[in-house]
């Protein structure tokens, strides 16, 4: 084991890999030997550390300094000055950082984030099973295997409270425990890395962040349900997911962690990828199995739910990526530290992916109930240019849009459904009040048109209305009585649909037309766009 | 047959060692194409009839799991695939600003290929790298954080 004094990590997520991380990894690399310190200070690519718009990011430990849209020409002096003479190079540290020597303190870039299932990312070499068994890594699986029953690790993720964050929020444990009752030869743990709700990409810098904690979670979960065999179902577009998934399972099998007898307990359990190949609709659970079996992804009739009648017809738990990440720190330290964080109803946190018009776009994790305003103005740093706030879409396209007077509504998975929006995968659109409703409106309707799978006659033909008539609106075309019909069309898709998709597609535009009906009307009625971007 | 899946981009002995590689079995069909796609470029019309007889599914099946998704193409496309996210977090920024300049500097419309055959442009789903929207794909390079101006020197790197 050889120390060093210093650790520079370069987050080698998908955002900063697109702004040339690899140049400034190889360049800090180079220059550290070149400067004789590279038995001092060792150069790590990690996964995201969140701030994905100012990219390539680095951080240099113990001190934790960050460094901002770092190019390869910056690299001598970040050397030259920091780590040679111990002085930050404020000109890259970002605002409200101090010049002079570096103080050696606990990071203040996350802010007031608190990481369960970050805790990984951007700290470890996600490519190093070694840096993450460092971190306490695979010991819940171990604890799991040799001091629970099975029925015992169930009990406990009941008790913690943790629901799905894939969207849906249906408890964790509770679901576990229909696998695990059902009576079958073969079960299956499906991890649902399909991640296509726009506006969504924690799943993608969980799975490049940190890959070793979603195949420990899977496999404690195949111990949970007496599983033995589990497959990982990511997009096709996540090319870095995909590899780095792959290497880290060649290395759990390796060493034991995964395959045959682990920890010689007498179970065994296997982990494969299954790439997908571009269709929203596989993030539906029963959609994603048709995948896997090589069918069109076209959703099931339910019921049977997959937990007892899923992949190939067997006993199947299907949980979304980060709320596999959720579950090996909740068994190592127990339900009543989960609780700690969140809320009384939601406990634990939820990542979030900031988009749109806000200062600092990129991936957050804080506790369970934040209000809007402090996301959006206390870690995204507010909008852009001074200007001001006119919604937020919550969960995505298929969530809600809410407006300026819901922004101290905590958010959580059951406080936003009362206002008719929903928390879903944890994407916040954040739009300024130089955007038009009504352009908006049309371009998440054209979405949900061009997703549908077609398989029922609610959804394929209800989101093609929807789009219709909201570009005849943004034409100028409305008529009066548009505005009823979508709201009565969208109550009907949402009764009818089979699936998630069709019964969501209506949410966005209903809560439009809850908040900002005025809009509308006057694209209707006065054949105007208030803000000038429509063609009426 | 054989000639013909040849002239097509993928020879029968290639389109059967993929096969081979997933013991033919049915349930593989996702993966298999996804091979298949990757060697020949698109789904060639002799390779879906190849799988189908090789699996012994309809033809039907195997056409309708490649043109349900759309990674899969059943027609030639370009050298290059540049695909232009236009969802709600790309759009709010400005994403179409971006497609008028890919078309402009192209001199093709969206879903058409350049007639050299190197670039196909074509709208795709989000892409999940919306914190640097808006964001185009070319074949497996995403490119973020796009502004008008930035679009030709990217295109050049192609060029």
């Amino acid at each position: 084991m050889e120390f060093y004094r210093s650790h520079v990590l370069v987050c080698g997520g998908t955002p900063c890999v697109l702004e040339g991380c690899k140049g400034v990894r190889d360049a800090l690399i180079a220059e550290v030997k070149r400067r004789g310190l590279d038995r001092e200070v060792k150069v790590v690519e990690t996964g995201c550390l969140g701030p994905c718009d100012l990219g390539p990011v680095i951080v240099v430990y113990p001190e934790g300094t960050l460094y901002q849209k770092v190019h390869v020409s910056d690299v001598p002096e970040i050397v030259e000055e920091h780590l040679l003479k111990g002085r930050v190079v404020t000109r890259l540290a970002g605002e409200g950082v101090q010049a002079g020597v570096v103080k050696y303190e606990e990071p203040t870039y996350l802010g007031v984030q608190e990481r369960i299932v970050l805790r990984n990312c951007g700290t470890i070499d996600p490519e190093s099973i070694e840096e993450y068994i460092a971190r306490d890594g695979y010991r819940a699986l171990a604890k799991c295997l040799t001091e629970m029953k099975p029925a015992d690790v169930i009990e406990a993720v009941k008790k913690s409270g943790l629901v799905g964050r894939g969207g849906a929020a249906f408890p964790t444990g509770l679901k576990w425990s229909f696998t695990a009752r059902a009576d079958a030869d073969q079960k299956y743990i499906l991890c649902n890395a399909d991640e296509g709700e726009p506006g969504t990409f924690k799943d993608r810098l969980i799975l490049e962040g940190d890959p070793h904690s979603i195949l420990e979670g899977m496999a404690i979960a195949g111990y949970a349900v007496g599983a033995d065999k589990g497959f990982i179902y990511v997009r096709g577009e996540y090319v870095l997911s995909i590899e780095r998934l792959g290497k880290a399972i060649e290395q759990a099998k390796a060493l034991g962690l995964l395959g045959a007898d682990i920890f010689g307990s007498g179970f065994s359990f296997d982990v494969e990828i299954r790439k997908g190949a571009g269709a929203y609709v596989c993030g539906e659970e029963t959609a994603l199995i048709e995948s896997i079996e090589g069918k069109r992804g076209e959703p099931r009739v339910k019921p049977p739910y997959p937990g007892t009648e899923g992949l190939y017809g067997k006993p199947t738990v299907v949980n979304n990526v980060e709320t596999i990440a959720n579950v090996p720190p909740i068994l190592l330290n127990g339900a009543d530290w989960f609780r700690k964080f969140g809320t009384e109803r939601c406990p634990g946190t939820k990542v979030f992916t900031l988009t749109g018009d806000i200062n600092n776009k990129g991936l957050v994790e804080v506790p369970m109930g934040i209000t809007l305003r402090r996301v959006i103005y206390e870690i995204g740093g507010g909008i852009p240019g001074g200007r001001g706030f006119k919604m937020a879409q919550t969960g995505g396209t298929s969530g809600g849009c809410l407006p300026k007077e819901l922004l101290d509504v905590p958010m959580d998975y059951f406080t936003l459904p009362e206002h008719g929006s929903a928390l879903g995968s944890g994407a916040l659109l954040i739009m300024d009040d130089t955007h038009c409703i009504v352009d908006i409106a049309e371009c998440f309707m054209r979405f949900f048109e061009h997703e549908s799978c077609g398989k029922c006659t609610p959804c394929r033909e209800g989101t093609a209305r929807l789009h219709e008539i909201v570009a005849k609106i943004a034409r100028g075309e409305g008529k009066p009585g548009d505005l009823e019909l979508l709201d009565e069309l969208g109550s009907a898709m949402q009764v009818s649909s089979l699936c998630g998709l069709g019964q969501a597609a209506p949410v966005p535009i209903k809560t439009m037309l809850r908040y900002f009906r005025d809009e509308f009307e006057a694209h209707i009625n006065d054949r105007l766009c208030p803000t000038g971007t429509c063609g009426t | 047959m054989e000639q013909a899946a040849k002239s097509a981009g993928i020879c029968s002995a290639k389109v059967s060692e993929i096969l081979q590689k997933y013991s033919r079995r049915p349930d593989a069909l996702v993966s298999i194409l996804h091979d298949v796609q990757k060697e020949a470029g698109y789904i060639p019309e002799e390779a879906i009839t190849e799988i189908a007889s090789r699996l012994d599914i309809p033809v039907s099946k195997v056409y309708g799991v490649a043109t349900f998704y759309t990674l899969f193409s059943t027609r030639p496309k370009g050298k290059y695939i540049i695909r232009v996210c236009q969802d709600a977090p790309c759009h709010v920024l400005g994403a179409k600003a971006i497609v008028e300049t890919l078309e402009k500097e192209l001199g093709i419309p969206m879903g058409d290929t350049t007639s050299d055959g190197k670039f196909t442009l074509e709208y795709t789903s989000c892409l999940g790298v919306c914190g640097v929207a808006p964001a185009i794909m070319i074949n497996e390079a995403v490119y973020g954080n796009l502004t008008p101006e930035r679009v030709p020197l990217i295109l050049k790197e192609y060029k």
